[in-house]
């Protein structure tokens, strides 16, 4: 259908007002708001998602896409079937003990929201515990850790060791200057991203969600 | 005449000073300390607890601008001056606190340890155009909580130039601030004599933390100069356009002469930065843009027209390797750099956004800044005129090459480099190894650390470091100290 290829087009080129026009639009001509969802909304942040990975687009031109899917999906969901239109799951992002340093989480964490996860940033100077208990009580299927300092990277070895103790079923992913591959692997954690982009593919690798 | 370069005319400047003025007065700054605010509410801010902002008044602001010192000096370990920042005066020092070195013989980046400090250090022992150390990286090899202090302890043990550093914590800051005046023989003669330069960063936007802002008021307290280093990134945390990002520079740095000067009015400082571009498309911060460049010189200019001493994180790249790019980026800098008369120059070695410090580097940055010190020195006439018995006489002789006025103004008016820089014709080159910049650089750095000499640092004053250092690492956990390369 022409208007759902246009809508996609919309959120694609980060258009809100169009975006959100179109969606109603289309709800009052009698569409059905599922497939307006998955053909419009869902197909352009798709688009987006694939011109990003071939770095066509930046992270400014994604974070715009995401702006204009979140005021369709505002039309759209009075009429979507209850839990249509909702996160992919729940993610939980920090700053370790004693690195004030945010600027790469808050990035972080902008990238996987427009990816379509929901996202608990507990901030900067988390204490490792704090993580643990975040992840649980908000039912996280991924702890996200963040440090800029050589002296507090190490915290993050124990943001694992108690995921794990705790027995919770979330995989921890790892990022920031000092942090590498290595490092990650070393401490035990599930992944390591070293952009906003790579983070959102592999917190999708690790939630199972491609 | 000094040549020199702006960006920035006198009405711009007026306007940047008056809208970041504005700013201070109706968004203020967020201060993540109540004593802190206390002390700024005491001095007139208006302040709003909630929030923990405090809004800073014209008058006060003024008051700071007042009792802020126009100029400084730093003096080495010795007590032999170093430093004058007034004027155009340049003095560079090696960028600081990578988290990595480039590992030569490997051409990788690993964690530093002590071995790989001491080798810096005795490195920019032997460098002449660099006027003060860094604590350039943080050794892997000792606990964290004492990692900052332990970088200025090998500093003080093992060079004998001033230190530009800083604290990663409040409570870094008493434990460093001790080893300073053990160095100086007590906190009086520090006061006197500053033997080093603490980096104080406000958070962009507009906000200091908590660490931050008591290492500003300690320093102010203890007569230990800072220097404010203000982080704007345009296009992402400030304005895209230059002239926006240096307003909200402006704003930043001024916030922090006020907290500053009401903790200790006539404490001195360095008016720096490290701001920067922001490139999407990497989501990185290059030090190496053109654009990150032109902001720290207009920053200075904004600066000096209060008649502060300045400073910036320039004379450094973004390259992973001693590559073309590391030495475009690095020479653009520092040429800048002089002719803006930036005061005190923290870049060279530096590579790779400020995250990885590579001794051949180094050694390559140090020729950078001799051939831009001499750019500085212009040009001037020297017994030049009447220009006719010079003329003469090269007719005369064929020759100049030994002519007293060739005698006399050879050195300072040519400045050669050293053996890093080709000067060779390519035979001489050739029968020489045929080496490229990075040969000539690795050695030259293996020279410098074999041609080392200890400091000339009292014995007794090294042996009080070493307890009081030892002391702290127990007290952090370890049971010794790295053995002293
Ligand atoms: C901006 C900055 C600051 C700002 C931070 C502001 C803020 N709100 O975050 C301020 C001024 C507060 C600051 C303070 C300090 N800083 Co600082 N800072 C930087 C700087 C220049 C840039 C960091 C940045 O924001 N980069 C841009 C973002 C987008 O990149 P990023 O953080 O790397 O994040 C990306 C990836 O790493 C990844 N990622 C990040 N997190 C995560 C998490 C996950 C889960 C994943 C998957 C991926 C991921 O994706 C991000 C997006 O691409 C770096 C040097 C550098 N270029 O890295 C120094 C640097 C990190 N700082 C340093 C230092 C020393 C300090 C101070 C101690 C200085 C001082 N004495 O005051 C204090 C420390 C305070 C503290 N306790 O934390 C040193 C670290 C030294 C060391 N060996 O550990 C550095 C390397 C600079 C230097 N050489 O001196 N700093």
């Amino acid at each position: 259908m022409d208007k759902l290829k246009r809508l996609s087009e919309c959120v694609a080129a980060g258009d809100a007002e169009s975006a959100a026009a179109l969606a109603a639009e289309m709800l009052g001509s009698g569409a059905d708001p599922q497939e307006v969802l998955d053909g419009g909304l869902i197909a352009g942040m798709n688009a987006v998602g694939g011109r990003f990975k071939a770095r066509e687009i930046f992270l400014p031109d994604v974070l715009m896409a995401s702006k204009a899917m979140q005021a369709a999906l505002a039309v759209l969901q009075p009429r979507l079937a209850a839990g249509g239109g909702t996160p992919r799951g729940t993610v939980v992002l920090g700053t370790v003990r004693g690195d004030l340093h945010d600027i790469g989480k808050n990035l972080v964490g902008i990238m996987l929201r427009g990816a379509g996860y929901r996202v608990v940033d507990l901030g900067k100077d988390v204490p490792p515990e704090r993580f643990v208990e975040a992840a649980r009580a908000e039912g996280a299927r991924v702890i996200g850790c963040s440090a800029l300092l050589t002296t507090t990277m190490g915290v993050m070895r124990r943001v694992v060791e108690l995921a794990r103790a705790a027995g919770l079923p979330v995989k921890v992913i790892v990022g920031g200057a000092p942090v590498t591959a290595d490092f990650a692997s070393a401490i035990g954690a599930d992944g390591y991203g070293y952009d906003a982009g790579h983070a959102v593919e592999r917190v999708e690798a690790l939630a199972g969600d491609r | 005449m000094r040549p020199t370069v702006r960006f920035l005319d006198d009405a711009l400047i007026g306007r940047i000073v008056d809208e970041a003025r504005g700013l201070l007065e109706k968004l203020g700054v967020e201060v993540q300390d109540p004593g802190l605010l206390d002390v700024l509410g005491e001095h007139g801010a208006r302040v709003e607890r909630g929030t923990s902002r405090a809004f800073l008044p014209g008058a006060l602001l003024d008051r700071a601008l007042a009792t802020a010192p126009r100029a400084f000096r730093l003096f080495d370990v010795l007590g032999d001056p170093t430093h004058d920042f007034t004027g155009s005066k340049v003095h560079f020092t090696p960028g600081s606190s990578a988290l990595n070195v480039l590992d030569w013989p490997a051409q990788t980046v690993r964690r530093p340890v002590t071995a790989d400090y001491a080798a810096c250090a005795k490195v920019v022992q032997g460098l002449p155009h660099i006027a003060a150390q860094s604590t350039a990286f943080v050794p892997a090899d000792v606990p964290d909580a004492i990692a900052d202090a332990y970088r200025l302890y090998l500093s003080l043990m093992l060079g004998e130039k001033p230190v530009v550093t800083g604290a990663f914590t409040a409570e870094g800051f008493p434990l460093m601030h001790e080893l300073l005046a053990i160095a100086r023989g007590g906190t009086g003669d520090l006061r006197a004599k500053p033997l080093a330069v603490f980096s104080a960063c406000p958070t962009s936007p507009f906000k200091w933390s908590r660490d931050t802002a008591r290492n500003v008021v300690d320093c102010a307290r203890a007569g230990v100069p800072v220097e404010f280093i203000a982080m704007p990134m345009a296009g992402f945390l400030s304005p895209v356009t230059l002239t926006g990002t240096v307003v909200q520079h402006t704003a930043e740095t001024l916030s922090g002469i006020v907290l500053h000067q009401c903790a200790a009015p006539g404490a001195p400082f360095l008016y720096g930065g490290s701001p920067g571009v922001f490139d999407i498309r990497y989501e990185t911060t290059p030090m190496g843009a053109i654009e990150t460049m032109m902001i720290d010189a207009a920053y200075n200019e904004v600066g000096k027209s209060f008649g502060f001493p300045t400073q910036a994180y320039t004379a450094l790249s973004d390259a992973k390797r001693l590559d073309a790019q590391a030495g475009l980026e690095t020479g653009m800098g520092a040429a800048l750099a002089v002719l803006a008369g930036i005061n005190s120059v923290s870049g060279p070695g530096m590579m790779d956004f400020e995250n990885c410090v590579s001794l051949e580097k180094l050694v390559v940055d140090h020729e950078i800044c001799g051939m831009a010190l001499r750019l500085g020195r212009g040009i001037e006439p020297r017994e030049d005129f009447p220009a006719l018995p010079r003329f003469e006489e090269l007719l005369r002789e064929e020759h100049l090459l030994i002519s007293p006025h060739t005698r006399k103004y050879l050195k300072s008016e040519i400045a050669f480099p050293g053996p890093v820089i080709d000067r060779a014709s390519r035979a001489r080159w050739a029968e020489e190894g045929s080496g490229t910049l990075g040969d000539r650089a690795h050695a030259e750095v293996e020279r410098l650390i074999g041609q080392w000499t200890p400091s000339r640092l009292a014995d007794d004053l090294k042996g009080a470091l070493t307890e009081r250092m030892a002391a702290a690492a127990k007290a952090a956990g370890a049971d010794a100290l790295p053995p002293l390369p």
